[in-house]
């Protein structure tokens, strides 16, 4: 029964459709590990019995033809889901239950996916270690204490301690990949437009991403071509053509061109991420690819860039969240009374931090210094990557400049915490797609990853050159089991 | 007061005062269907039954652009003869109110899809020019009632959301009366392009008015103060009339005007402060992310180009031109377009052998009078443009009188009566065979002798008496024009 978990998703995909395991039997299997691992408190709100019961359902008329036939899975609580509550890891949505499903998630229910439950993030996805979570911080599988990464901090941990075959997070500076390296996982953010955000509790719209977590590149490509679809529903959907990732996977990746950014060089970066990249260079030539040096002259200032766009946006789309209509609501002696109150106790520190920055940067007198010139210079970030695309066909860097920390570790430490995402921000403030595989462990068996990024609807590309280098790199993550007493 | 009549001015003991007025007017697109989602946004439904999760801000939800608003906006900047911008953007002007669901009103800042443009006022002493400095789309907000309950207010969020047109003027109306011109003039032009039915009851059309005052032949502008939210031109004019007084007694005062916003109070007619320039909310404007720029081409405007109406200033040329109407005429029957198009039926009923004077006589007398004292729209009319073009054409040709037509116009109000039918049966034709005139005349001369005599001897006011007696005798059927002409024959 336990080794149910330990199958990749295609894998399981394959064993339902040969009937040589049903959707009750691996249903069940990942609820007993889900059940027996709370202590890595990777969910917020279960659904187990809804979901044995679909599975028996499933199993009653199974439809084989599905991409994911009767396969469960968890998903972060950043997603809605129609009657079952969705949170955004905020006591403000705290009693938040949807009449309405979000596009992504729909597409996973289409092929036959069965929602096991929801994942623990950063409150409103804000965070770097999924330590700002009202309902708690989530333990790294790979050791206790250990930070999973965020904001898609408990859809890692799910993944990595196979509580879940495959997830969906999102990404709006790293939330995705950061995590996913932290986990030893697999994590796609797709293009900017690529998958519809309907339905997905927004941080920042015009950087937020939805995309898949898995064990392989495989199960990330089979998800990704699940969830990417084009949506009416999303203004900011993009029409263009889609490909069936899965299908068109392929190792052969002779001859193309893997950019390798100077700028990414930075200042005080631990010899074992240096080394890292350098291993995955030669992997890459080992593949067959060219490597070539490329600069990416903005890149310093896409970190400051991202902290003024990203909170700015935040501070207008959390402004929904009021007490007047829906979620958590404190008493007040008059409206404004109210507002305050339920917005002081509803929002957590590093949310009200941010709607403070973003209110700020916003602010006639202080619009143009900070707003409107992180605004050219995220155009300028993305004209570096239009210039660095006329030469190379990806670009390879590491995912994080550091391993996963220790929980707590940078918890009053925000500027410390947001440097984690340096390597992840540019690639959403220039809305391409990028992949966080695992390449290595450092000193003490943390995981490492690589980061490829692609060109805009390219995800094929570096799909491609993440699954060659996959198999190059052998991975091997190592999950003692430490939780589950 | 002033020394040129039509000139609004305000005098003080040695100063003359001029009124500077600016209008943002709020026009609420007539659409099906909200601008950035699905729902109905039909006036008068029960409270809270036309909301979507988009309109309630619901997490997750998204803004998608409803394109026929799209249209109605760039229609009415073509009718307002502005430049159409290819390229506009939505902002987000942020700030919390109850109902205000997001947290935020999307509108357009510094990117509105129609640009500069102009609209031409018909004042008494001639026409003026008013420009237009902008039209942007932006969402409604809901409605607070803070009157149903003595604690709570309640909140109504079915016109979230609903398309409004904020059409921007140039400082360039100057008195109370230009204000209500223009304001009927958009109201006139928005509804011949039906992109707002300018029902004022409904909220469909309401401003905020800006007015300052200067010393006459300043070229300077004073400090403007801002009267929010007025709904009624009496009220817009009210207004005015009070706060530039004000602002002028403070001026007189030796004391300065401060750069706020008001509120017009209509039970005290008087304006109150209701937040000055230090209070001003800082509304934090940025483009939407969730909403890409705006984009039409000059194909898409082309089209919609096509598709516009006959609009009231090329109406009133082509009546002025075509019927020989004159310049108030015209005016008064472009004003509303139901009127312009009752006009157009009566004259296309008429046939060949009009009579366009008559015609114009009937609906602006008569007919207007009957309006006005039941209170009823022209669309209402319970006397259709058919018949009462059959009327006017009774009266041309002579089958009744001028006088008789009152008659028959009153009797066909009740349940729009064929006229023709009228005259039939009541027996209302005129008398127009000369013999039959001529032997009624004989008697009456006969009947009073003296009379004639005194009239054949110079008592020429007598006259009248006999037409009197005709008309009296012939229950008003004899033709008038013959009774003249045989009279005169035989007092001669």
């Amino acid at each position: 029964m336990s080794d149910i978990t330990k199958k990749s998703l295609t894998e399981l995909v394959k064993n339902i459709k040969e009937k040589k395991l049903s959707s009750e039997e691996v249903t069940k299997a990942f609820i007993d590990r889900s059940e027996k691992s709370k202590e890595l408190n990777a969910y917020i709100t279960e659904d187990y019995s809804s979901a044995l019961e679909k599975a028996k359902k499933f199993d009653q008329k199974p439809n084989l033809d599905l991409k994911l036939p009767g396969i469960p899975m968890a998903v972060k609580d950043l997603f809605c889901t129609k009657n079952i509550r969705t949170t955004a890891g905020s006591k403000i949505l705290n009693n938040f239950v949807p009449t309405y499903e979000s596009t992504v998630t729909q597409n996973i229910w289409n092929e036959g996916a069965i929602l096991l439950g929801k994942l623990n993030c950063d409150e409103f996805a804000m965070g770097s270690s999924n330590e700002t979570s009202f309902f708690g911080n989530v333990q790294n599988p790979i050791d206790e204490n250990l930070v999973p990464g965020g904001s898609s901090g408990g859809s890692a941990s799910a993944v990595a301690g196979q509580l879940t075959p495959i997830t969906i997070g999102t990404d709006t500076g790293g939330s995705i990949r950061q995590p996913a390296s932290f986990t030893g996982t697999v994590g796609l953010k797709p293009t900017y437009g690529s998958c519809s955000r309907y339905g997905i509790v927004a941080f920042a719209s015009s950087l937020d991403q939805a995309g898949p977590m898995a064990q392989n590149v495989r199960d990330c490509a089979l998800l990704q071509e699940i969830i990417s679809t084009y949506d009416p529903k999303d203004s900011t959907s993009i029409d263009f053509k889609r490909n069936n990732y899965s299908k068109e996977l392929t190792k052969n990746i002779k001859d193309k061109k893997i950019g390798i950014p100077k700028e990414y060089r930075v200042e005080g970066m631990p010899k074992e991420i240096e080394e890292l990249w350098q291993k995955g260079i030669q992997y890459a030539k080992d593949c067959g690819a060219e490597i070539v040096d490329i600069s990416l002259p903005h890149t310093s200032y896409a970190l400051p860039t991202y902290y003024i766009v990203a909170p700015a946006e935040a501070s207008s789309n959390l402004a929904r969240y009021d007490g007047v209509k829906y979620g958590f609501r404190a008493k007040g002696e008059n409206l404004i009374d109210m507002y305050e109150k339920t917005r002081s106790e509803g929002f957590g520190a590093e949310v009200q931090r941010r709607i403070m920055i973003g209110t700020y940067v916003l602010s006639s007198g202080y619009y143009d210094a900070y707003y409107l010139k992180a605004q050219k210079v995220r155009k300028l970030i993305k004209n570096d990557f239009d210039e660095a695309y006329k030469k190379v066909d990806a670009i390879l860097t590491p995912s994080t400049p550091s391993s996963a920390f220790k929980i707590g570790e940078k918890k009053d430490d925000p500027v410390s915490m947001y440097l984690n995402d340096i390597f992840t921000v540019p690639v959403n403030l220039a809305g391409l797609p990028g992949i966080s595989i695992p390449a290595g462990h450092d000193t003490r068996g943390y995981p490492l990853g690589l980061q490829i990024i692609g060109k805009a609807f390219d995800e094929q590309n570096i799909l491609n050159i993440a699954y060659a280098m996959e198999e190059k790199i052998n991975f091997k993550n190592k999950i003692t089991d430490w939780w589950i007493k | 007061m002033s020394k040129n009549k039509s000139e609004y001015l305000i005098n003080r003991k040695d100063n003359q005062y001029e009124v500077v007025i600016g209008l943002e007017v709020h026009a609420q697109v007539t659409s099906e269907s909200k601008l950035f989602s699905t729902s109905a946004t039909k006036f008068g439904a029960e409270p809270n039954t036309q909301v979507s999760l988009v309109d309630a801000a619901f997490p997750g939800m998204l803004p998608v652009i409803n394109e026929f608003c799209v249209k109605q906006a760039i229609k009415t900047g073509i009718g307002l003869n502005a430049k159409i911008n290819n390229r506009s953007v939505f902002d987000r002007k942020n700030y919390f109110y109850a109902d205000l669901p997001q947290g935020y009103q999307i509108s357009q800042f510094k990117d509105p899809i129609v640009g500069e443009g102009k609209v031409i006022l018909d004042m008494p002493e001639g026409q003026k020019e008013v420009g237009i400095e902008r039209l942007h789309l932006e969402q409604d907000a809901g409605k607070s009632i803070h009157d149903l309950d003595p604690q709570n207010t309640f909140v109504d969020l079915n016109r979230s959301g609903v398309a409004l047109m904020e059409i921007v003027s140039k400082p360039d109306l100057r008195s109370p009366d230009e204000v209500s011109v223009y304001i009927k003039k958009l109201r006139s032009i928005m509804r011949y392009l039906g992109t707002c039915d300018g029902n004022m009851q409904e909220g469909s059309l309401r401003a905020d008015v800006n007015v300052s005052v200067r010393t006459k032949g300043s070229k300077e502008f004073g400090t403007r103060c801002e009267i929010k939210n007025v709904n009624s031109i009496k009220f817009m004019q009210m207004a005015i009339e009070y706060e530039a007084n004000r602002q002028v007694d403070l001026i007189e005062e030796g004391k300065s005007i401060d750069q706020e916003t008001r509120l017009f109070d209509t039970k005290k007619n008087e304006t109150r402060s209701m937040r000055s320039k230090e209070d001003a909310h800082d509304y934090r404007y940025f483009p939407d992310p969730d909403l890409l720029p705006l984009e039409v081409s000059d194909e898409f405007i082309n089209k919609l180009k096509n598709d516009i109406p006959e609009l009231p200033d090329d109406k009133k040329k082509r009546f002025i031109d075509e019927f020989k109407l004159s310049a108030y005429e015209a005016t008064i029957l472009v004003s509303d377009i139901d009127t312009a198009k009752y006009f157009e039926e009566v004259v296309a009923k008429m046939g060949k052998n009009r009579d366009m004077k008559l015609a114009v006589n009937w609906i602006t007398g008569e007919l207007f009078a009957v309006l006005n004292n039941k209170n009823l729209e022209i669309s209402q009319s319970p006397v259709s443009a058919k018949n009462l073009a059959i009327l006017v054409n009774l009266i041309k040709n002579g089958t009744i009188s001028g006088k008789i037509a009152k008659t028959v116009f009153e009797l066909m109000l009740d349940g729009d009566k064929d006229p023709q039918k009228i005259v039939e049966e009541k027996g209302l034709k005129q008398q127009s065979d000369p013999k039959a005139i001529e032997a009624l005349i004989d008697k009456i001369i006969n009947d009073n002798r003296e009379k004639a005599i005194e009239y054949k001897q110079g008592k020429e006011k007598l006259f009248g008496f006999f037409v009197g007696q005709a008309m009296k005798v012939s229950g008003g059927k004899a033709n008038p024009q013959l009774i003249n002409e045989i009279l005169k024959k035989k007092l001669q």
